[in-house]
């Protein structure tokens, strides 16, 4: 779970402010929701750590983007330029191309065995001990992923426990030293990115689908649905919501991945795993490119704003009833 | 609603298999933490592999740079948050909305957008490695989404109860942290457990500001302790089994409010 939950945005935004009580008005100050200056005063920390920390930087990396910096001497203005580097080096629109991949095993392949999942406990009714599953399923989501990723570099060791499987049942020509082979090492962390989005994806839907009446499924069933009728017809229209949810929160995961890459394959072998996160970090600080590093940085976050804003119109388009 | 017995069996089958792959990589480590460290060390589980990690490895004073971070980072956006979500929540007045969405907004932007130009601009006023370049900007991001999710709470705080606080002649600071404060204990630790497992899985923030190694967090120890060592190895494990071990121990008495958090307020 990260901290930048672009998700969160744009819900919740249909209630109507509340009538105040005209009563108390007189008291010391007036009731909460009368016009005050006093708010300004209960919004100024938040408001100034804001634009200290987030607002100011955000415009200093617009300003960084337009220069060439090496970080230490004097800078050079270059106009755009970094941003079409962005799109022209092979390199960095290789990085894209690998966030594209991560996609698949971050966000389409978490959400269907999420769905599939969910689907299948609805199905089963009451289960005994479905919370402590729950809990369990949902765990990876909570491990830093520094530790992750040293869990899984452990599992993909040349004489690690995946390749001594593989041995095992006579697969000798699959083993293979995983993240560090050229093919493999991208869906090898993609598998990562898998197996940590899964229970959140679960979780999610598990919450939509218990909110679907009952006796929607108890009428299709006497009218003959099949489970996989059920599923299209009732349980994935109940849950867009959701849907639109899992989707955005997985897809940029996958589009910020860094500390994975960072810890177990730092970009390589070649720039096999290279991604944008990774990217602006290595240019900004090991190779002294700040202008680039800011100017991907600053087209990695207008694509979470897009993707975030086209999701959840999505969501929201036919999650109507 | 009834089903037949192999179908609820073929469930249990699912659940315990999604379950068996979600708990291996954490067994591994864990496993991999208490085996034998030396050769000629006999079997058993070897706790020492911990205390090694601990003073050897540093890990008890990364734990500690982590522990003053977390709670600064707690603390300060908890209170930020708790204020000005409830002057969002309950107060009108003049560009309320237009402030609330910029700061909707800022939940979008991605650390990499920040680290970059902040990391120079703090380095020219002599502020990078120093806990404040640590603090400052994750306690923003944090309020950014604290002062969503308080907002919501005191939004849908009963009237009746803040009317009453204030006909007893409770000013607004008052009402706010004798009435209303209180009477959001769940949607507070919600908040608090969440902003606790950000700030302490954190990981791009603190690499590019703590430049010496006094400053390191544990997930950043961790991951500069990994470089020297081959994986499965049972130090390695050991401290990984450390860095984990705040959250999980948090995760598994307040689980409910982690999947709350999640559930609630990505649907609300």
């Amino acid at each position: 779970m990260e901290r930048t939950q672009p998700a969160r945005a744009g819900a919740g935004e249909t209630h109507g402010e509340p009538a105040t009580g005209r009563r108390a008005a007189k008291r010391r100050g007036g009731p909460p929701g009368e016009p005050r200056k006093l708010a300004y005063l209960y919004i100024l920390p938040a408001l100034l750590v804001f634009v200290l920390f987030i607002g100011w930087p955000l415009f200093r990396s617009a300003t960084f983007s337009l220069y060439e910096w090496d970080g230490l001497g004097s800078s050079t203005w270059v106009g755009l330029s970094n941003y079409s580097a962005v799109f022209s080096d092979p390199a960095l629109r290789g990085a894209f191309i690998h966030a594209l991949v991560l996609i698949v095993f971050y966000a389409v392949v978490p959400v269907s065995l999420g769905l599939m999942l969910a689907a299948t406990m609805m199905r089963a009714g009451r289960m005994r001990g479905l919370g402590v599953f729950r809990v369990l399923i949902f765990l990876p989501q909570v491990v830093p992923m520094v530790v992750v990723a040293i869990a899984w570099r452990q599992i993909y060791e040349p004489t690690g426990p995946l390749n001594s499987v593989l041995r095992a049942v006579g697969l000798d020509g699959l083993a293979r030293p995983w993240l560090g082979d050229y093919t493999w090492a991208l869906p090898a962390v993609g598998l990562v990115g898998t197996w940590v989005g899964t229970g959140l994806c679960f979780v999610l839907f598990l919450a939509g689908m218990a909110k679907i009446p009952r006796e929607l499924y108890e009428a299709a069933r006497l009218d003959g649905a099949r489970a996989r009728q059920e599923f299209f017809s009732i349980t994935l229209p109940a849950v867009r919501g959701e849907l639109a949810v899992a989707l955005t929160l997985t897809i940029i995961a996958a589009l910020k991945t860094f500390d994975l890459v960072y810890v177990m394959t730092s970009g390589g072998p070649g720039r096999q795993t290279a991604v944008p996160s990774f990217e602006v970090y290595r240019h900004a600080f090991l190779i002294g490119e700040v202008g680039t590093a800011t100017a991907l940085a600053l087209v990695l976050t207008a694509i979470v704003f897009v993707v975030t804003v086209l999701v959840n119109r999505i969501g929201a388009e036919r999650g109507q009833r | 609603m009834t089903i037949s017995r192999t179908e609820r069996l073929f469930s249990y089958a699912i659940l315990v298999l999604f379950a068996a792959a979600a708990l291996y990589p954490v067994l591994l480590i864990l496993s991999t933490a208490l085996s034998p460290d030396r050769i000629g060390d006999t079997g058993g589980l070897h706790f020492g592999n911990l205390a090694d990690a601990w003073t050897q490895g540093r890990f008890g004073s990364y734990m500690r740079t982590s522990a003053i971070v977390a709670v600064l980072v707690v603390g300060l956006s908890a209170l930020f948050s708790i204020m000005a979500g409830y002057a969002f929540g309950t107060m009108r007045f003049r560009g309320s909305e237009v402030i609330f969405y910029v700061i909707l907004l800022g939940i979008m932007v991605p650390a990499e957008a920040l680290v970059v130009a902040l990391y120079f601009d703090l380095r020219s006023v002599g502020l990078t490695n120093t806990l404040v370049a640590i603090v400052m900007p994750q306690v923003a991001q944090s309020v950014a989404f604290g002062t969503f999710w308080m907002r919501a709470y005191f939004r849908s705080s009963s009237r009746e109860v803040v009317e009453a606080a204030r006909l007893d002649g409770a000013g607004h600071w008052r009402t706010l942290w004798r009435v209303l404060v209180p009477m959001g204990r769940p949607a507070i630790t919600t908040m608090l457990v969440l902003i606790f497992m950000w700030t302490w899985n954190e990981f791009l923030i603190p690499l590019v500001m703590a430049t010496s190694e006094n400053l390191r967090t544990a997930p950043l120890g961790l991951a500069f302790f990994q470089g020297q060592y081959t994986a499965g190895t049972a130090l390695l494990a050991a401290g990984a089994t450390l860095v984990a071990l705040p959250v999980v121990i948090v995760y598994l008495f307040l689980q409910r409010h982690f999947i709350r958090g999640m559930v609630e307020g990505a649907v609300k």
